[in-house]
Formats: structure tokens, sequence, C-alpha cells
């Protein structure tokens, strides 16, 4: 209704200068104080030039500075976090390597431990088994040696028993023949009897 | 100045500051003049200021600016795509101008810029002029492919091109007047309630009493104008957006 009201004597109270009721207390230096603000052509250009003037400048300013470093600031932000999660990734990718690094060295180990063991277990009875050897060889000599020695003292003592039968029948044949025998025959003769 | 005070048109008013006439035209610097550099050295100072220590985890105030930075680049790049991309500082400004410009005018005794309808006619014209110069520089005569929806019947068509080719010129129209409409209805809406309480204080100790009633709706109503301001600096941009993709993609209804 106001708005209509305005508008019907846009263009008689344009010029005149307060004729409504509502506006009876025109402001000084006002043309078109009753015509509907918004409404009122005579601030037009007015507000066309500064809103050129403020929003150009904005623009302007929103162009050049504001805008590129905000802008600036989001992309420095992404590529830093793409690039610490590329790091992340690499340093799992590293540290998995080293684990499988680590678990081979560990079985590797556990394999060269066995077969140290091994070797030292197998050595130990070699050596366990010469020195048995050398023992029984030793105690073979022995038994041969004494064996030899047993043997050689039964052939002296037979030796001598053949002397002492020699002698002996050669002292009993005296007795009784009262002569005395010739050494030779009488061995000759223990020889023979003594088979 | 008593009557003024509660007749909520006198909001509207615009004053001469520094008249300056030139050739007979008005370009005097009026309480507008002086909001709309206010609004532009708020958002320009807040959008550099804030964003001066280029912190790369950035402060509450920072995270503002990048939200809104963010907002417009994605609802730019969700509207025309790629190659949208070179409007962006326009429609952020357009954003920034009448989201701060409605805000601004939310406080008392503030005036507000976008409550003037050749304000918002200027912006949504600006909108409209460059959505043609873009789109016949790009398109030549492919742009008025635009007005020639695919899949419409032969005989159909002079029909449907003469609605639409109606429907493109009456955009500035809508445009301008959905977001000059609500910050003016908004606005007189607040000052009748507000004039209410001021009116039923003066009726002594009832009067005050029944004053807090139109009290609370005011109370209401400044929240609900401050979804407004927001709402349709939004809404005016989301069309910016469509209509500037209309420009680039004539073809693509």
């Amino acid at each position: 209704m106001f708005v209509t009201n305005a508008f019907a004597q846009d263009s008689t109270a344009a010029q005149q200068g307060g004729g409504e009721a509502v506006h009876t207390t025109t402001e000084a230096g006002h043309g078109g104080a009753e015509v509907f603000p918004p409404f009122d052509p005579t601030h037009f250009p007015s507000q066309l030039l500064w809103l050129a003037i403020t929003f150009g400048l904005f623009y302007l300013f929103l162009k050049r500075a504001a805008l590129p470093r905000i802008g600036n600031i989001l992309e420095v932000r992404r590529d830093r976090i793409a690039q610490d999660l590329d790091q992340a990734a690499r340093m799992k990718d590293e540290a998995d390597a080293a684990v499988a690094a680590y678990e081979q060295e560990l079985a590797e180990a556990r394999r060269k431990a066995n077969t140290i063991g091994q070797d030292a277990r197998d050595k130990a009875k070699a050596a366990a088994e010469a020195e048995r050897r050398k023992v029984e060889d030793k105690l073979n000599g022995d038994l041969a040696a004494a064996e030899e020695r047993i043997a050689s003292i039964k052939r002296t003592a037979m030796k001598d028993v053949d002397q002492i039968a020699s002698d002996t029948a050669s002292a009993i044949i005296q007795q009784l023949l009262g002569t005395r025998v010739d050494g030779k025959d009488v061995a000759a003769a223990v020889k023979s009897s003594a088979r | 100045m008593t009557p003024d005070k509660t007749d909520p048109i006198h909001q509207f008013h615009l004053v001469e500051w520094i008249p300056i006439h030139i050739g007979g035209m008005n370009f005097s610097f009026t309480n507008s003049s002086a909001f709309m550099v206010i609004t532009v050295v708020l958002s320009a100072g807040f959008l550099y200021l804030t964003t001066s220590r280029r912190g790369l985890v950035p402060g509450r105030l920072q995270s503002i600016s990048e939200m809104l930075y963010e907002f417009i680049a994605s609802m730019l790049r969700e509207a025309t795509g790629p190659h949208g991309q070179k409007f962006f500082p326009f429609v952020f400004a357009i954003f920034v101008f009448v989201l701060v410009a409605n805000l601004v005018g939310l406080f008392p005794y503030f005036f507000t810029v976008t409550s003037h309808l050749i304000v918002t006619v200027a912006l949504a014209l600006l909108v409209f002029v460059l959505v043609l110069v873009v789109g016949i520089a790009k398109h030549g005569f492919g742009f008025f492919k635009l007005f020639v929806p695919s899949g419409v019947p032969l005989a159909l068509m002079p029909l449907v091109v003469a609605i639409e080719i109606i429907s493109f010129l009456t955009r500035p129209v809508s445009h301008s007047v959905r977001l000059f409409a609500n910050m003016l209805a908004g606005h007189i809406t607040l000052k009748v309630f507000a004039g209410f309480v001021v009116s039923l204080s003066s009726f002594g100790a009832l009067g005050v009493a029944g004053a807090i009633l139109p009290l609370g709706m005011t109370v209401a109503l400044t929240a609900l104008e401050l979804l407004v301001a927001f709402l349709q600096a939004y809404v005016f941009v989301m069309l910016a957006c469509m209509y500037i993709n209309d420009a680039l993609h004539p073809g693509g209804h």
C-alpha cells in the first residue's frame, strides 16, 4: 500500500517536496524524501557510482592479493599433507623391509648356530674316537710286547731246561757209568727224548 | 525527529554526507556509500589480516577465511566444472560483499546496502551481462542453443523457445528482487516489532509488561534475519554460479 502510494505520487512529489502526511518532517536537502527510499531515483547515480568504486576495488583486491594468498596457503598445506603421507608410506616400507631382513638374519643365524653345534658335536665325537683308538692301539701294542716277552722268557726258559736236562743227564751218566760222556751226545739224546 | 524514530521506513533513507553533484546527477557520498566502504574494508581487512601468518595449521580466524574460500570454490566447481574457476574471484567477491553487507545491516542504526533495489539490480545485471558476454564470446551463435532445449517436439518448439527466452530475460529481475525484498521485508518487520516495544512502553507499567512480547519477537526475528542474511547471500551466489554455467555450457541442459 505504502509502495503504491509512493509510486503514485512519485512524479509530482519529487519536485514539490513535502506533500505527504506521513513525511511532513522532510529532511533538509532531500528532494524526494516522500518517495519510498529504495525506489527513489535521485540517489541511483550515487549508489551505482559508489557500488562500482567499492565493489570494483574489492574485486581487484581479492583477485590480486587475498585469494591468491589463501589459495597458496591451501595448496601448500595439501602438498605438505601429501608429502607427509608419502613419507609415512615410505617409512612403513622401510620398516617392513627391516623387519623382513631381521627375520631372515635371525633364521640364518639360527641355522648357522645349528651347524656350529653339529660341527662341534661331530668334532668332539671324532676326537673321542681318535683318542679311544690311540689308547686301544697302545694297549694292543703293550699286550703284544708283553706276549712277546712272555714268549721269549718261555723260550729261554725252555733253552735252559734243555741245558739243565743235558747237564743233569750227563751228571747222572757220570755217576752211573763213571765215565765222562761227551756233552754233545747227551744234548742230542736229551733232545730226542724230549720230543 | 520523533515520528522518524518508530517509522519502519526511516532506516532506508539516504543521507548525503558529502554532497557531490556532477552534470545534474547526484553522486553524493551517502550513508549507503559509507556502508559500502565499511563492508569492503571489513571483508578485505578480515580476509587479509587473518591469513597474514600463512599458518600451516590455521587458527580460528584463518580457518574462517579458508572455509569461505573452499565453500565458494566447491560451489563454483560443482555448478560449472573445472572451466568456471576463472570466475572464482568474481563469485567470491559477490558472495562476501552481499553476505557482509547483509550482516552489517543487522546492527541497530546501521544501514543495509542490499536493501536498496538499485544495488541488487546492479549486481544481478553484472552477472547477467557477464553471462551474455562470456557466452557469446565463447560459443558465438551457439550460445543461443540455451533457448532450445533438446528432446522437445517440433510443434512445441516455438512456445518452449519463447518461454526460455522470457525466463532468461527475467533472470536479473528475480535475481535482484529476491535479495532486495528479503532484506527490505526483514528489516521492516524487525523495525515494526521494535517500534511496538517503544510505543507500548510509553503507556506506563502495563505497557512495559505488554512490550515483553514484541521484544521477544524482535529477538527471534534477529536470529531469523541472521539466517536470512546468510541464506540470501548463498542463494544469490548459487544462482550466479548456475547462470555462469549456462554461459560456459549452453547446450548442457
